[in-house]
């Protein structure tokens, strides 16, 4: 199991603290969902499954004793019966907090969320993304950390200590959303000698200033995103491999309210990774409320990303116009819609996403997802999936 | 003597007080009630406690959440509050984070535990459902003296109870969901029994009658229950409190972006 080097940091720091004293409670919580995926259109790529259909879990155990400090336990696994390398098994979390009154320390494996934006997630760079998962990248695999937090009148400081790089998880052959080529996740190349086993840093500092929430941080170590190279695998055919550097970046992440209006922005410098470059993405997100005399309220979103390396940028997003609405009825059943539309502004690249959601009694959730991919040309990104317009249907059971 | 002493200083009592009621126009009076109201609970610390929200459509349907409050008595400002919520399931751990503010906005972020995401949110939003409840995030919010103009209307007996009736209304007019509110409070306790919600239109909206009042700490009261009920829709919320605890110790660290983190 590749979260290994958490789980012996965990132990260390369990032995450290000491035993922990008595208990006041603990808890099991979680889900079990089913899952398929509808492809509107046959697969382009050899060994391509059309459709998928998969099973997952997350129970989530957490003990807390007297002293407020809490122990966390969130396993994940999914069974996927097209793409095997979707099949796969993750440790979210698994640690232990120690919370006093000037600090906090949470050593184990954890997750951690920065930034502001709705379609991007830029600047979030602690946990890698559990790309198998979803595409739209929100999805994130369990980091082993230390990480020390102490909150001041002044604002938040936040340290990290990275002991052990997780690689992104990337469609297998018989998976769809992928690359012409199937990304080999089992020879990665290390920038470093260390691989895996860099050491990462990350320092943090967050406030917030009557109406301005900001952050911003500094991280040195493995990047998360990967450089794909050509390559071939384990068996001599062609296959990308990834390819991760020694980077620094540098992230701000702030969200402003003006009255009605949310103001977000998120930027980062990155050096390591080819040239030094500055990507940023911004926008605002405006709610009517109580429309039309119910209960339901509008969210109004638009943002726009930007990539200094244009159209060698790693990401889709690197001169792009994000427009979107949230509608929540606000109804027992919590249901809710997000739309949105993310045009390139240099070509005719075009992707639509709806995800919607609604309870069943009080334990069943379901969940719609539908992607479509309009028009790209051949050098963008989203050429490769151009047929891989779909609709996920998810329905859950939380205990 | 003492008698007498006695009955020289009930007269004078009786004199100041005509006096004070004489000169004191319905708007004074209001907001003198609206203050001593408040002076009354003062120094509360802070406090804990469960809630049970139910809701009920207008045929009978109902569906629970549950979740737990904290809430620090903040000096010459609004309080802090913190909301879990428990069940839903599939919202269990989702948090309200909120510092009012006697003059200006309030200050409002939610955190989202799936994604571990601390969102700011616009409490302008005011008018806004809590959690699909007829409560909405005004009603739910810390009522401080300033966010409201008064005015007394007359004295009444609300279910045999001796009270002041008053009308408030909001001074953010423009984002409240409400023209007034017209508000029933015993004279002995000023405690809250009614409240009618009349909306932007001038009609009457809901009513809010709060139940089983217990005294903690030998000053501040608090109801078991609270009954909002929707006229226009027939809709209405139950919101039952339990276990509450006064002086528990918590602190301004128990009210930030990193307690939100911590939550469970």
């Amino acid at each position: 199991m590749r979260a290994s080097a958490g789980g012996t940091t965990l132990l260390v720091v369990l032995s450290l603290l000491g035993a922990p004293s008595a208990s006041v409670g603990h808890e099991l919580s979680g889900y079990v969902s089913a899952e398929g995926r509808l492809f509107f259109n046959d697969p382009l790529y050899p060994g391509q499954a059309r459709d998928s259909g998969s099973l997952a879990f997350q129970p989530e155990y957490y003990h807390e004793w007297e002293d407020g400090s809490g122990f966390l336990f969130v396993p994940f696994g999914r069974i996927d019966n097209a793409d095997s390398e979707r099949t796969h098994f993750d440790i979210r979390e698994l640690n232990y907090l120690w919370p006093t009154e000037n600090w906090e320390l949470r050593a184990g494996i954890g997750k951690v969320f920065w930034g502001a934006t709705e379609f991007v997630h830029l600047v979030d760079i602690i946990n890698q993304t559990d790309l198998v998962e979803n595409i739209d990248e929100e999805d994130k695999l369990g980091q082993p950390m230390v990480h020390f937090s102490a909150p001041r009148g002044w604002g938040v400081w936040d340290l990290f200590v990275l002991p052990y790089f997780r690689e992104r998880t990337f469609p297998g052959r018989d998976g769809r959303l992928r690359h012409p080529l199937v990304v080999d996740t089992d020879h990665p190349i290390y920038d470093n000698d260390a691989e895996e086993y860099h050491l990462d840093f990350a320092a943090r500092y967050s406030h917030t200033v009557g109406d301005l929430d900001f952050g911003i941080y500094h991280f040195m170590g493995t990047g998360r995103e990967p450089t794909l190279l050509l390559g071939v695998d384990s068996k001599g055919r062609p296959a990308l491999i990834p390819y991760y550097k020694q980077i620094n970046q540098t992230g701000l992440d702030l969200q402003y309210v003006m009255g009605q209006w949310l103001l977000k922005l998120e930027s980062l410098y990155r050096t390591g990774q080819g040239d030094g470059f500055f990507a940023s993405v911004g926008g605002f997100e405006y709610t009517f409320v109580g429309l039309a005399d119910t209960y339901m309220d509008l969210g109004l979103i638009g943002e726009y990303a930007f990539d200094e390396r244009g159209d060698d940028a790693t990401t889709i997003y690197e001169d792009d116009v994000m427009l979107g609405f949230r509608l929540a009825l606000n109804d027992p059943q919590s249901t809710e819609l997000l739309a949105g539309v993310i045009q390139d502004l240099g070509s005719s690249t075009r992707a639509v996403s709806i995800e919607a959601s609604r309870r069943i009694g009080s334990h069943w959730k379901l969940f719609l997802q539908a992607w479509g991919f309009f028009d790209p040309p051949p050098d963008e990104l989203l050429y490769n999936i151009r047929d891989d317009d779909f609709i996920r249907i998810e329905l859950a059971y939380y205990f | 003597m003492r008698l007498l002493r006695l009955i020289g200083e009930l007269a004078l009592i009786f004199t100041l007080q005509s006096f004070a009621t004489a000169a004191q126009s319905p708007e004074e009076k209001g907001l003198a009630i609206a203050r001593q109201a408040d002076r009354r609970d003062e120094g509360f610390g802070d406090l804990t406690a469960d809630m049970l929200m139910i809701l009920m459509n207008k045929h009978g349907q109902k569906s629970e959440r549950q979740m737990r409050i904290r809430t620090l008595e903040v000096e010459n400002d609004g309080d802090k509050s913190l909301t879990i919520f428990d069940t839903p399931r599939d919202v269990k751990g989702t948090a309200f984070l909120s510092f009012t503010h006697k003059v200006g906005d309030d200050d409002q972020w939610l955190y989202l535990p799936a994604l571990k995401r601390v969102k700011r949110i616009s409490s302008r939003n005011k008018s806004g459902s809590f959690m699909g409840s007829e409560f909405s995030y005004e009603d739910i919010a810390s009522q401080e003296v300033e966010k409201y103009t008064y005015k007394w209307i007359r004295d009444e007996t609300f279910l045999n109870i001796e009270c002041f009736v008053l009308e408030q209304y909001p001074v953010d007019q423009k984002n409240s969901g409400y023209t007034k509110q017209v508000i029933w409070l015993d004279k002995a306790e000023y405690r809250v029994w009614k409240v009618e919600y009349f909306d932007r239109k001038n009609s009457h909206l809901k009513t809010l009658l709060a139940t089983g009042y217990q005294k903690y700490r030998d000053k501040h009261w608090r109801p078991d229950e609270m009954f909002m009920v929707n006229h226009q829709t027939g809709k209405s919320t139950k919101l039952i409190t339990s276990n509450y605890k006064f002086r528990t110790g918590l602190t301004d660290s128990d009210f930030n972006q990193n307690s939100l983190r911590r939550i469970r």
